[in-house]
């Protein structure tokens, strides 16, 4: 397992992300992982440099975070009563973000098993971003899903056809303003019902 | 002059002559018309509810594609209003041959977050457990893998001999399939009292188990005829698709995330080795799930003669609030690579879960690896793809 600059092993230096991808890198966050943030209109060509030159041959996943807070919250909210004012402020993760809707995807090195979480941001406006299935061809079906789930268009895949839903289903299930229908017509009965942790209240045993 | 006249009588020859006429002629008159083959979505050779579409020209499949959802719960939203030990209910039931396995990396992802870390010998106890799923769910698919071409005894042997380990992990949790036994923090319980001796019982009866399949099956002529140079993966295309766990080390990439990943687990504390093989046929996937159970018996064995004293629970406060990150776990699970991308906005439930299950992406590749082979290598490919039908919607 070879790592660079006597960084943990799993993690490759931001410096050398930096020299492969120029100003094509927006921001870059390092605690046990390493995220990158690339730029909206460099996505695919950010990515086909980090497999062509970094070696990152291996794609995991592709998927999307809505950053906006639910404003149905968690969902325990007593229906006969108005709903609670929540804050919807827009607050993105590690390494930062201009956009609601972030797309995120994590791809390998399987020669020195190093790992990196590439996020670009969504436009806002027009929810679209380049496909990325002729990179990595294991994308197409994470992009399918993607867009079933969080209305993101990927210009440029073959097939965006739903995976799991109905084929008339309306709505994107995993945007933060879809409304869990389940909890809406049944309350939830909340979190009454923590579970005691063995040897007593304050957590395990001591010896 | 060609090899026939050389070797073959006059007789002979124009019987050969005469079959070659016969089938160009068939060939013109009977121009194939392209078939569209629905298998599922419940077919007995499924595995529930994957339903194929095949385009065929004759037996030829000339496009496949596997339409999913039959069986989507939307995990991920409801992970969304669940706390955070709520959540392992959930993830128990995605890959439902080896639960506990599901919970492992979700539970680690928050250990991370909150900078948790379980006690040494929860950890143990967490691989041994975390390696009998791993048997139970692959020596179901050693059986089941011998009904797809029409062996029937091999699946009572893998019926039998999985039911002693799902005896054990009842033993150990309660559950036989969804433990649902991994804490934040540590166990729920410590292991039952004789469990230790019986579980090593247990082992060696299920290294027989591998050395009956290994002679039954893998022997077997017909059996190597209908796997061995079929449904190839090359390595390339196996990475791309991010193919996981044996199917991936079946195309010759020694990758094992149990090895490759520094994890609080007990992994690294024994002595054991990663099968790869290098054709990335589907004999090369069944092979290398072999030899992975039986190198499972030997992990379980090693580990529990070194089981370290002292508590199952580390100190964690009993309603659980976990600071605000974001963290990624993912383990090698039997069906390959698991993980879990866990946001947390430091409130009692994640902010976002994304479950990145190995079967999602080892399916994925199907539309790849069916072009072109013959129908009855279909359910032999998606046999030796392995996939759990929960494990692809989640």
């Amino acid at each position: 397992m070879s790592t660079s600059s006597g960084t943990q092993p799993g993690i490759t230096s931001v410096a050398e992300v930096q020299a492969a991808l120029g100003d094509r890198l927006v921001d870059s966050f390092h605690k046990d992982d390493l995220w990158l943030r690339v730029r909206t209109d460099a996505w695919k060509s950010s990515m086909r440099t980090l497999r062509d030159t970094l070696g990152f041959h291996y794609f995991c996943f592709l998927s999307a975070i809505d950053w906006m807070p639910s404003p149905y919250g968690r969902g325990e909210d007593d229906p006969t009563e108005p709903a609670p004012e929540r804050d919807t402020t827009i607050r993105q993760g590690y390494a930062g973000g201009s956009s609601r809707m972030q797309v995120f995807a994590r791809v390998s090195n399987p020669v020195t098993h190093v790992s990196v979480f590439v996020k670009v941001d969504v436009p806002d406006d027009s929810c679209t971003l380049e496909s990325i299935h002729d990179v990595y061809a294991g994308a197409n079906w994470h992009e399918r899903e993607t867009h079933e789930m969080f209305g993101i268009v990927f210009t440029g895949h073959p097939d965006l056809r739903n995976m799991y839903l109905p084929i008339d289903f309306e709505g994107h299930p995993l945007r933060k303003d879809y409304p869990l229908l389940a909890r809406m017509i049944k309350p939830w009965p909340g979190i009454v019902d923590v579970e005691p942790l063995p040897g007593g209240s304050e957590g395990g045993d001591e010896e | 002059m060609s090899i026939t006249d050389r070797v073959l009588g006059d007789r002979q020859r124009l019987a050969y002559i005469a079959s070659q006429a016969a089938d160009s002629r068939l060939n013109v008159e009977l121009e194939t018309e392209g078939m569209t083959l629905n298998i599922g979505p419940q077919h007995p050779a499924t595995h529930g509810t994957l339903r194929i579409i095949a385009r065929l020209d004759g037996e030829q499949v000339v496009w496949a594609e596997p339409s999913c959802g039959y069986m989507h719960r939307g995990y991920e939203k409801l992970a969304e209003v669940r706390t955070y030990p709520q959540v392992t209910t959930l993830v128990n039931r995605i890959d439902w041959l080896g639960s506990f396995a599901n919970e492992v990396p979700f539970i680690l992802a928050a250990e991370k977050l909150m900078d948790v870390e379980a006690p040494a010998r929860a950890q143990h106890i967490r691989t041994i457990l975390f390696e009998l799923s791993r048997i139970a769910n692959v020596s179901l698919f050693l059986g089941d893998l011998g009904v797809q071409m029409g062996a029937i005894t091999p699946v009572f042997f893998a019926f039998r001999d999985r039911e002693y380990v799902l005896n054990l992990i009842e033993g150990a949790t309660g559950g036989r399939f969804h433990p649902n036994f991994d804490r934040i923090g540590g166990l729920k319980d410590d292991l039952p009292k004789g469990w230790i001796a019986e579980t090593k019982a247990v082992m060696k009866k299920l290294r027989t188990f591998c050395d009956q399949i290994e002679e039954l099956l893998f022997g077997n002529e017909i059996f190597q005829s209908r796997t061995r140079g079929i449904g190839v993966i090359p390595r390339d295309i196996a990475l791309q698709y991010g193919l996981s766990g044996a199917n991936l080390r079946a195309s010759g990439v020694d990758w094992d995330l149990r090895r490759d990943h520094a994890l609080p687990m007990a992994w690294n504390k024994v002595d054991w080795k990663v099968w790869t093989h290098p054709d990335g046929d589907s004999f090369a996937r069944c092979w290398v799930r072999l030899q992975e159970t039986r190198e499972a018996t030997k992990i379980v064995d090693q580990l529990l003669d070194t089981i370290p004293s002292g508590p199952i629970m580390a100190k964690v406060p009993k309603i659980i609030k976990v600071p605000e990150g974001e963290a990624w776990v993912s383990t090698e699970n039997p069906l390959g690579e698991m993980g879990y991308y866990v946001v947390s906005r430091g409130e009692l439930g994640p902010f976002r879960v994304k479950i990145r299950s190995a079967s999602f992406n080892n399916i994925s590749v199907t539309p790849w690896v069916l072009r072109g082979v013959y129908v009855p290598d279909i359910v032999t490919i998606l046999a030796s793809l392995y996939f759990i039908l929960g494990d692809i919607d989640r």
